[in-house]
């Protein structure tokens, strides 16, 4: 078993008096597919908004550990910084495009931090220094590959608002991976698509975990997609988390099932008694 | 029952004159009561009703005519917009070959019709007559081009609606007018003649400094609350101009504002002179042309500076914060000093147009500052169609030489008679134009997006995907 690439302890998000998630640890390890999965408003979502800076946590630490054994306390980065130093790149549950810049410029605008520091901060850019021209030659043969593992080198030069839903997903993912993540994180990656895109997604995921080492968390409710490509499976009722492990242990456990499907009324207090209500 | 029995469509000629029929009965209920009756006095000093009948006929009559040819050219294109409409026709008349050069040919060719300009004002009225020509149409046009290219980075690429951008072209006024006025004569005299050019990126340098300052209030607004704030800070500014009399001589402004020098040498009748200096007669048109040249070539610069930004990395980041600034964050894009870096940028051009302002009026005061100029500057801006370089322009030359050529509408006189003065119509003319322009086309004279990089072909992104940002 690998080590853990993101740790998350105690991790508690409170709105006023609303308890989003509550005490939640789990750990994401390095090379795997972590699904945290769950019923419409366990706080899932909200996990993910903790660990991408978006919201900050009421308690709570949330660690990231590179490969090459640096260590960052997410809580404490603001959420640009996740993305650029931590190398945690996420995607939305409603796609975040730039609908009017082309696919390509999308890509590009993602690879913003190296290449700010390619053009001097921009001084170099408008003197035209030519370090400033090959960086950005790179820039956009790091988009096409990414293109062309999506498939949509056809459609580089069209607007990203012009996509149709799959594409527009797949776009999201490439988008985050040319920021160079060591963890992404996608929100309902399979929301919206139909089965065979479904299917063209496992594949992506898959490739981008084998060939890039990428870790990926990801929230899901297609279980096709969690039970076929996740390695560990964490699941959430009510800000808590009820059950933790491999797809298969996670899929027989009684809570599970009871947070999803509910339970007979004769078994109501001793599931209750189990879950700690 | 056989479908051919359905009653058949009213041809569109028809449907034109019901149409243009119930225009002209409104017309009657509207203009009747208003222009059908005049009360005059007659000889005994007695109120009477002057009927006028014939005044009302002729202006239902056109109501009645406009109303029929505008729906019969409605149904004969029903199934386009009405933008569409407007573009087609125009463009569609040209064919493609013909657009191609056209396209490319535009900006050479507007920029050797910028250079030459002068020189044939000068040629076709002779001295006196091209000041005016020079100046109010020329200089004048191209201070507000640059003032827009200015506002556009903000507005146009960030998405930042700035409603007080006229304070940072005050601060570039009063820095070239205080430091040329004060600092200069007490401290180095003798660098009197190069006022201007030691002033002029010194007076870029504040207005940064004061759209930093801006900024970083603001961060956190959006909408119609950043708009409120900016709104407020140019006013701000201008109060303080008003009030702060030590420091800026309040309402009286400061005048004896030294004009720019040809590098060094002074534009004056004296023998070393610029006209003495060149062997030319002197004149005082020679000191307007220069000034002119010198105001090409900052609208130049803000429009190459700001072209160029827009494809690095900044200036992608500014489009991508107008179309969506929590995918920015997640990208790893400092939204803080992104935002920054426009308003920045956006208000050093403006602090340069406002110290060249400063020089060429040679006296300035919080009165050329209001509310009216910021107005004025992004209405140029949002009519050129936001982000448009060239559609800012054209802007600019629609907006400022339209109401300047409203000036010189003394013909219309001859029409109306005498006491009817064009000036006050001005404002009306202006707003029905702004009105008609943004029915026809709502996103500004071009609407279109061209990105900044390409993989096989650049092709145009239409508006209905670029957002007008949220700010």
């Amino acid at each position: 078993m690998s080590e853990a690439i993101l740790s998350v302890e105690h991790l508690t998000m409170r709105f006023g008096g609303l308890i989003a998630v509550n005490d939640l640890s789990f750990e994401a390890r390095r090379g795997e597919i972590t699904a945290v999965i769950g019923p419409n408003g366990a706080g899932k979502t909200t996990v993910f908004n903790c660990i991408t800076g978006f919201y900050k946590p009421s308690q709570g630490r949330i660690t990231m550990r590179h490969a090459d054994g640096r260590t960052h306390l997410l809580e404490r980065l603001p959420d640009f910084r996740i993305a650029q130093v931590a190398k945690v790149a996420r995607t939305f549950q409603n796609i975040r495009l730039f609908s009017g810049m082309t696919v390509l410029e999308n890509l590009l605008v993602a690879q913003h931090n190296p290449l700010m520091s390619a053009s001097g901060w921009s001084i170099g850019g408008i003197l035209g220094l030519p370090s400033y021209g090959r960086a950005e030659r790179r820039a956009i043969e790091k988009a096409a590959y990414w293109l062309d593992k999506c498939g949509l080198t056809d459609r580089a030069d069209d607007p990203a608002g012009d996509l149709s839903y799959g594409p527009q997903r797949a776009l999201e993912i490439a988008r985050a991976m040319c920021t160079d993540p060591e963890l992404l994180c996608l929100d309902e990656p399979a929301a919206g698509l139909n089965p065979r895109e479904s299917l063209v997604l496992n594949d992506l995921l898959r490739f981008i975990r084998k060939e890039h080492g990428t870790s990926l968390l990801l929230i899901e409710h297609d279980m096709s997609v969690v039970m076929e490509i996740s390695d560990h499976v964490v699941v959430l009722d009510y800000g808590i988390k009820i059950s933790d492990g491999a797809p298969a242990a996670v899929r027989e456990d009684p809570k599970v099932i009871a947070a999803y499907l509910g339970v007979d009324d004769s078994e109501v207090e001793k599931v209750e008694a189990e879950v700690g209500l | 029952m056989p479908l051919d029995t359905a009653p058949a469509a009213p041809s569109p000629v028809a449907r034109a004159m019901k149409d243009a029929l119930f225009a002209a009965i409104i017309a009657v209920g509207v203009f009747g009561p208003l222009l059908a009756f005049k009360t005059t006095q007659d000889m005994q000093n007695r109120l009477i009703v002057e009927p006028r009948w014939d005044l009302l006929a002729v202006v239902v009559l056109l109501v009645w005519a406009g109303r029929f040819l505008l729906s019969l050219w409605r149904s004969r294109v029903q199934p386009e917009t009405t933008a569409a409409i407007g573009s087609h026709l125009l463009w569609g008349l040209v064919p493609p070959t013909v657009r191609v050069v056209i396209r490319n040919g535009l900006p050479p060719a507007a920029l050797v019709a910028l250079f030459v300009y002068p020189m044939m004002i000068l040629s076709l009225t002779g001295g006196s007559g091209a000041l005016k020509w020079i100046d109010n149409f020329g200089i004048q046009i191209l201070i507000y081009v640059m003032l827009a290219w200015g506002l556009n980075i903000v507005v146009g690429l960030a998405g930042l609606l700035d409603l007080g951008y006229v304070a940072f072209y005050a601060v570039g006024a009063y820095a070239y007018a205080l430091i040329a006025t004060k600092v200069i004569p007490a401290t180095f005299p003798g660098l009197g003649v190069w006022a201007f050019w030691i002033c002029l990126p010194i007076a870029g340098i504040l207005a940064a400094f004061w759209g930093v300052l801006l900024g970083f209030p603001v961060l956190r607004l959006r909408g119609d609350y950043l708009a409120i704030v900016t709104l407020a800070f140019g006013e701000i500014i201008r109060l303080v101009l008003i009030n702060w009399t030590a420091f800026s001589n309040g309402y009286e402004g400061i005048s004896t504002i030294p004009r720019p020098s040809f590098f060094g040498v002074p534009f004056n009748a004296s023998d070393s002179g610029f006209a003495a200096r060149f062997g030319f007669e002197f004149s005082p048109v020679h000191r307007t042309i220069f000034l002119y040249y010198v105001i090409v070539c900052l609208a130049l610069l803000t429009a190459w500076v700001s072209n160029r930004l827009r494809k690095l990395p900044v200036g992608r980041a500014w489009e991508a914060l107008r179309e969506d600034e929590i995918a920015c964050r997640s990208l790893g894009i400092n939204t803080v000093n992104t935002k920054l870096t426009a308003f920045a940028i956006g208000a050093m051009f403006g602090g340069f147009a406002g110290s060249f302002f400063a020089a060429r009026q040679g006296f300035i005061s919080p009165e050329s500052f209001t509310f009216m100029e910021s107005a004025v500057i992004l209405a140029i801006v949002v009519l050129g169609g936001m982000g448009s370089l060239i559609g800012t322009a054209i802007a600019a030359v629609a907006m400022i030489g339209g109401t300047e050529l409203l000036r010189e509408l003394d013909w219309l006189k001859a029409i109306f008679g005498n006491d009817f003065d064009p000036a006050q119509y001005r404002m009306l003319i202006f707003g029905l134009a702004m009105v008609a322009i943004m029915v026809w086309k709502p996103r500004g004279f071009v609407s279109t997006r061209m990105p900044t990089a390409f993989l096989k072909s650049r092709r145009a992104v239409s508006s209905d995907h670029v957002k007008e940002g949220h700010g």
